[in-house]
């Protein structure tokens, strides 16, 4: 189980970064917890890898009511910043059950929304908290693209292969909002079966799905269900999810866990925000 | 000895406390270049799709999966193993599980350990539970992990709070 | 007796925790070649290779072989044996020739300078395939429509048997109570963190092999690579270093390891090839699938009368060599209802060929099958009649008064402690006290299960198992020490070191038998050039077999080293003794065992003459009656359901267990849990999964879900204490145990939880699809 061969560049700056991702075939290596493991079952063999490693991305900034977090921020600083429990308190509670430690000290965010795992908690957590996602390529400069545009479908994204994602932009949290993020997995730190990130505010919901649909995107017929505080129509919306199916997880056990995970996040933060 | 045409870059890092100035292959993982080029098998292969931690390292003093990791990205770092981490906690961890017979076979151990000590370096009183949790990413086919936890716990015990 | 018996940890994981062992691939050999395979990605397949110059041609590539390369210097082969005869049993190789039966069989390999460009050169091999229709599915093997697993084959029954006693139907007639279920279990592996490996260096100037695999049994090995690759026995040397884990995996003769050690011999260069995780997913043994039907008839009184079982069990492509992949079949229907006192039996075993890899021995062989349908039928039964689970069970087990027992299949059962272990059971677990906790639980609505699980194993097979089929398994073995000039006693055992400790009770026994402290005793094993020909490791043997071993050699070395003494003391053996490392008489130490053995082996001109002390002796064991050592436990599992989302969390586990006599309790209680997490894998997580066309499912650890740290419970482990009357220490096996009964323990727990839901469960593992539609909450 090695690697097919491939080229190797380890850039210094951005410019040098973005100049080499125009080369056809080219893949951004960042925490490698995702490439790595698909480049040595030859799943995926890449002809050349830019690591980014080096780039000054890892930064996590908060300012002017935006909390920033470079691509390259690890999981586990991520996980570990007080400033992230302070502006987005849903993504601590999602990323405790991301992988395990050693697998979040290397893997980052731009690499777990780059590679949109459909199961992955993080681009739900993008989704529900409406982020921004920044790009950037040689050709076509930076460009600022919604979270709800981002991501496409399986393993697919609004990045065109020249591009970098250098950063996600977040609201910080808003005096009145409360956020749940909850899963199912079979084992501690394995993919989700389902997931679910909420984010609940006066009149106003943003819930998005893991481990159920292709593609992450917004649950616009369950938020507006849940904004009028119906729980009972928002878990009745959730069943129309376009779910994957497979042997050991057929589609309607996915809907049936999202739909079990939406009461349990409602009960959890619903009540609570119904009695503030 | 390598094959003629294969890729290699030149990377200088610390392991173990050594300066090492040298030619990997662009393709070979951190594990496998530690163990077959440095010299070094304390650090164990048992999946190379980072789902066993067989293979876990310290790079610039975190654990990390060392199949996920290239040679030529140890670059500049210091990389540490079993065979090299000489910290207390690491020691005082190698003792017990020893005593707790906390291995048989004694693939997983040096993995384990490393994850062990990470976890006591920042919390040092754990409950069983979170030790089961930081463990959750090591593989133990032998032991049904009861007595690591007992080890990991045992050298909580002696540990002054933080 | 002071070190029998002490929870002394393993000497050798010193080295371990250190990171300083030494395993298979630890180790390498100038100019070695890396070996790797192309294997079938098709589950049945015709093929030829039409070119082979690309992946030749390859900087770094030495040799591009197949099948006809390798047939030069190997042998195909062919598991028979006597335990099946009549079996359909297909022919063997190293590498497949012309076609290819299980998705993963390997059919032509690469040697190159690095594994990485053998994988590169391996994918540059030009096939042309014929896809066959593949069978893979057991249910429907059987079935007149189904293709056969191998071309030419009629049906793909290879074998089946009857294993009947007493009058079944008089059974059954005479019941007030039939229970019955369909558990389906579905194929599990070892997954043993180390995966196989070899490096195999042939002399051609000395004719001499020398293989080092990761192994667990050298000597085993050693036979077989001999009479395959045509080199005489004394010439193979077969090493076996630490090994990381073998569970039975490890004892069998595989296709890939055979193949690298016909190259080394082909090409006169050492061979290395290590399986990666997805090849041992796809080439490792596979074990435990069975359908099995199974009735059980009950008196009014609530006693068993008997047992009425069907088991279709999976071989895979070929019945595996050389032990016969429907031993696990046998064993199955063997351990079933083996605690219990009934008076007929009739089990169907019929063994079935598949487009998968070959079944095989791995871990407590067969018995989580067949005591996980007999636990199962008993709830059943306890259930129907309003009983407590562990009165009936308490009324049906044999008692202590009516062993020796031989039940109605022949199985002859001695010195079993069931009521005992039930007794501590009850106590380790504080019945009354756990029933509230549970009552309680599930007055909070929360969905617990309470289960149970009663347990003989067959273990330590003495020389009557595989002998009389004619398989050529060691059943004797040995172990040779010798005096050092150091007053150090180092030994050599037959039996080998995977990891389970026997080697350090063995120290233990030589260490009490002699007179030393056991760190005196510096363990050697698997290595066949310098410890005599044996068992190794399997059916957890070594305690009681190499146990028996170490204790004659140490009373030998013993009674040697005490007539040098008296011989050089003048005095009579009689009055000296050996303690501490020192030769004792009634005033205390008379000289050190390093003076005596200095003496011996530098200065022998101070002996009388004719006095030639043997500094070096040999005992071999080979038991001499009962064919295997029964042994016996209970265990229980609490889990809880949770209803809507079906993961089950197992909470607490408890095992007793009666192994005889108790050579190293920590080792011992090691082995147990490591076994009932293992047990719990397989019931509730680990699955080696198809889809429709065949194709494997389950190739990473991603999709095969060990049981890790997170989600295992703790497990309380206790002892009961029957030593076997038939040796000498008493030891019997205790490596299995844990496996053998958790699966059952788990199932009845999670059935005993869905029971309040008017639901249940039959199929193993358990998982969180079948429990919510077990509920009707999926459809
Ligand atoms: C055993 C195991 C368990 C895991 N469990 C989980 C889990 O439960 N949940 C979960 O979410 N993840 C899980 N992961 C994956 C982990 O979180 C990864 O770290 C993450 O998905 C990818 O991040 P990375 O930095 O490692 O990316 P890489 O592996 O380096 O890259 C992933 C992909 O994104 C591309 N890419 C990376 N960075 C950028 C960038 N800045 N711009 C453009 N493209 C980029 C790469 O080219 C590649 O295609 C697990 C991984 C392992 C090995
Ligand atoms: S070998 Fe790296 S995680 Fe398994
Ligand atoms: S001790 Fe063998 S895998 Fe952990």
């Amino acid at each position: 189980m090695k690697p097919a061969r491939f080229d190797y560049a380890r850039p210094a700056t951005l410019a040098e970064a973005l100049a080499l991702l125009a080369k056809p075939d080219t893949a951004v290596l960042a925490g490698g917890q995702s490439l790595m493991p698909m480049m040595n079952l030859r799943v995926a063999r890449p002809a050349r890898l830019v690591d980014i490693n080096r780039l000054p991305l890892g930064e996590i900034a908060l300012g002017n009511g935006v909390l920033r977090i470079g691509a390259l921020a690890r999981h586990a600083a991520v996980l570990a910043s007080p400033l992230v429990a302070q502006a987005a308190p849903l993504l601590p509670q999602a990323l405790a059950q991301v992988a395990h430690a050693a697998i979040r000290n290397r893997g980052t965010l731009g690499g777990s929304l780059s590679l949109a795992d459909p199961a992955a908690e993080l681009p739900a957590c993008m989704l529900a908290l409406d982020a921004t996602l920044v790009a950037a390529s040689a050709a076509r400069g930076e460009r600022r693209i919604a979270a709800s545009a981002f991501f496409h479908g399986l393993y697919s994204t609004a990045l065109e292969p020249d591009e970098l994602l250098l950063r996600a932009e977040l609201p910080a949290a808003a005096p009145g909002w409360r956020y749940a993020f909850l899963e199912l997995a079979r084992r501690h730190g394995d993919f989700a079966m389902a997931g679910l990130a909420l984010a609940l505010g006066p009149g106003a919901a943003r819930l998005a799905l893991c481990g159920v649909e292709a593609g992450q995107r917004r649950q616009p017929a369950a938020e507006a269900a849940l904004a009028a505080g119906d729980l009972p129509a928002a878990i009745a919306a959730l069943g129309t999810a376009e779910a994957m199916d497979s042997p050991d997880l057929p589609a309607a056990q996915r809907v049936h866990l999202a739909q079990v995970l939406l009461r349990r996040a409602f009960q959890q933060i619903g009540a609570a925000h119904a009695a503030a | 000895m390598l094959p003629p045409d294969e890729p290699t870059a030149e990377i200088a890092c610390t392991v173990n406390g050594e300066a090492i100035h040298t030619q990997v292959p662009l393709r070979r993982s951190l594990v496998d270049w530690l163990r077959h080029d440095v010299g070094l098998t304390g650090s164990h292969v048992g999946c190379e799709h980072g789902v066993c931690g067989a293979c876990h390292v310290r790079v610039d003093g975190q654990v990390v999966r060392g199949c996920l990791m290239l040679a030529v990205q140890a670059d500049g770092a210091t990389v540490e193993t079993i065979e090299g981490a000489r910290d207390p906690l690491t020691l005082a961890l190698q003792d017990a599980f020893f005593h707790h017979a906390a291995l048989q076979c004694g693939f997983c151990t040096p993995g384990m350990i490393l994850q062990a000590a990470e976890l006591l370096a920042q919390h040092p009183a754990p409950t069983r539970a979170e030790v089961r949790e930081a463990l959750s990413g090591n593989y133990c086919r032998c032991t049904g992990y009861q007595p690591i936890v007992d080890a990991v716990m045992a050298v909580s015990a002696i540990l002054p709070a933080k | 007796m002071t070190h029998i018996g002490q929870p002394l940890p393993r000497a050798a994981t010193a080295r371990l925790v250190a990171g300083r062992g030494s395993y298979l691939d630890d180790v390498s050999a100038r100019g070695e070649l890396h070996a790797a395979f192309l294997r079938s990605p098709y589950p049945h397949a015709g093929f030829r290779i039409t070119g082979t110059a690309a992946a030749s041609a390859l900087p770094g590539v030495v040799a591009v072989l197949t099948e006809a390369e390798l047939a030069a210097v190997c042998q195909p082969w062919q598991t028979k044996t006597g335990s099946a005869s009549g079996m359909v049993s297909p022919t063997q190789r190293a590498l497949a020739k012309d076609a290819a039966c299980y998705q993963g069989e390997p059919i032509a390999m690469v040697l190159a300078l690095s594994r990485a460009v053998a994988e590169d050169a391996a994918e540059l091999i030009e096939v042309e395939w014929q896809e066959l229709p593949a069978i893979t599915n057991l249910a429907l093997a059987l079935h007149v429509d189904a293709p056969p697993a191998h071309q030419g084959l009629t049906s793909n029954l290879a074998w089946s048997t009857e294993m009947k006693g007493g009058d079944i139907e008089a059974a059954f007639a005479a019941a007030t109570l039939v229970v019955e279920d369909r558990l389906v279990f579905t194929r599990s592996t070892g997954v043993t963190l180390e995966p196989r490996g070899v490096l195999a260096q042939y002399n051609p100037a000395s004719q001499a092999l020398e293989v080092r695999i990761s192994h667990q049994m050298p000597h085993q090995l050693q036979r077989h690579l001999a009479d395959l690759l045509g080199v005489s026995l004394a010439r193979v040397r077969v090493i076996c270093p630490d090994v990381g884990g073998g569970f039975g995996l490890k004892m069998h003769v595989y296709p890939d390891e055979i193949a690298a050690c016909a190259a080394a011999r082909l090409l006169g260069r050492p061979v290395r090839f290590v399986a990666d995780r997805a090849e041992a997913l796809l080439s490792d043994i596979h074990a435990r699938e069975h359908i099995v039907e199974a009735r059980m008839a009950v008196d009014a009184e609530g006693r068993i009368l008997g047992f009425d079982v069907q088991d279709v069990q999976g071989l895979g492509a070929y019945s595996i060599f050389p032990r016969s992949s429907t031993t696990e079949g046998v064993s199955a229907l063997r351990s079933l209802g083996a605690p219990y006192r009934f008076s007929a039996y009739r089990g169907r075993l019929r063994s079935v060929l598949q487009n998968k890899v070959p079944t095989g021995q791995y871990r407590s062989v067969g018995h989580p099958v067949g005591i996980a349908v007999a636990e199962r039928l008993v709830d059943l039964a306890a259930a129907a009649r309003g009983e407590d689970p562990l009165e009936f069970r308490r009324r049906n087990l044999v008692a202590q008064a009516e062993m020796p027992w031989v039940n109605p299949l022949g199985a002859r059962m001695a010195e079993l402690s069931h009521q005992q272990c039930l007794a501590k059971l009850e106590a380790l677990l504080d019945l009354p006290t756990l029933r509230n906790e549970v009552a309680t639980m599930r007055a909070a609505g929360r969905c617990i299960g309470l289960g149970f699980a009663s347990i003989v194993e067959f273990t330590a097979t003495g020389p009557e198992g595989y002998g009389r089929a004619g398989v050529l398994v060691a059943a004797v073995d040995t172990v040779v020490l010798s005096l050092e000039p150091s007053g150090e006693v180092t030994a050599r055992a037959s039996i080998s070191e995977i990891g389970q400790g026997t080697t350090q009770g063995l120290a233990q026994v030589v260490a009490d038998a002699f007179g030393v402290a056991p760190d005196q005793v510096l363990m050697g094993s698997g290595d066949t050039a310098t410890t005599p020909h044996g068992g190794g490791a399997w059916a957890s043997r070594g305690a009681a077999i190499g146990g028996e071993a170490a204790w004659g050699a140490g009373r030998k070395l013993r009674a040697e080293v005490l007539a040098a003494a008296a011989a050089l003391l003048q005095c009579a053996a009689e009055a000296l003794d050996i303690q501490d490392g020192h030769i004792t008489d009634a005033n205390g130490p008379r000289m050190s065992l390093a003076e005596l053995a200095e003496t011996v082996t530098f200065r022998g001109y101070e002996l009388p003459t004719g006095v030639q002390p043997q500094l070096t002796v040999a005992h071999h064991y080979r038991r001499e009656q009962d064919t295997a050592l029964t042994t016996n436990g209970f265990q229980a599992s609490l889990v809880e359901v949770d209803p809507d989302t079906g993961i089950i969390t197992p909470l607490r586990h408890w095992a007793v267990g009666d192994c005889g006599r108790l050579l190293n309790p920590l080792l011992v209680e090691g082995q147990v849990r490591g076994g009932v997490v293992q047990g719990i894998g397989e019931a509730l997580f680990e699955a080696c999964r198809y889809d429709e066309s065949g194709q494997f499912l389950s190739g990473t650890l991603a999709d095969y879900l060990l049981p890790m740290a997170g989600e295992m419970p703790d497990i309380t482990v206790a002892h009961v204490e029957t030593p076997y009357s038939g040796s000498v220490l008493g030891a019997k096996g205790a490596g299995e145990a844990g496996t053998a009964g958790a699966p059952a323990a788990i199932l009845n727990a999670v059935n005993d939880a869905l029971a309040q839901h008017g639901a249940s469960v039959s199929e193993l593992p358990i998982t969180p699809g079948a429990i919510l539609r077990a509920l009707g909450r999926l459809a």
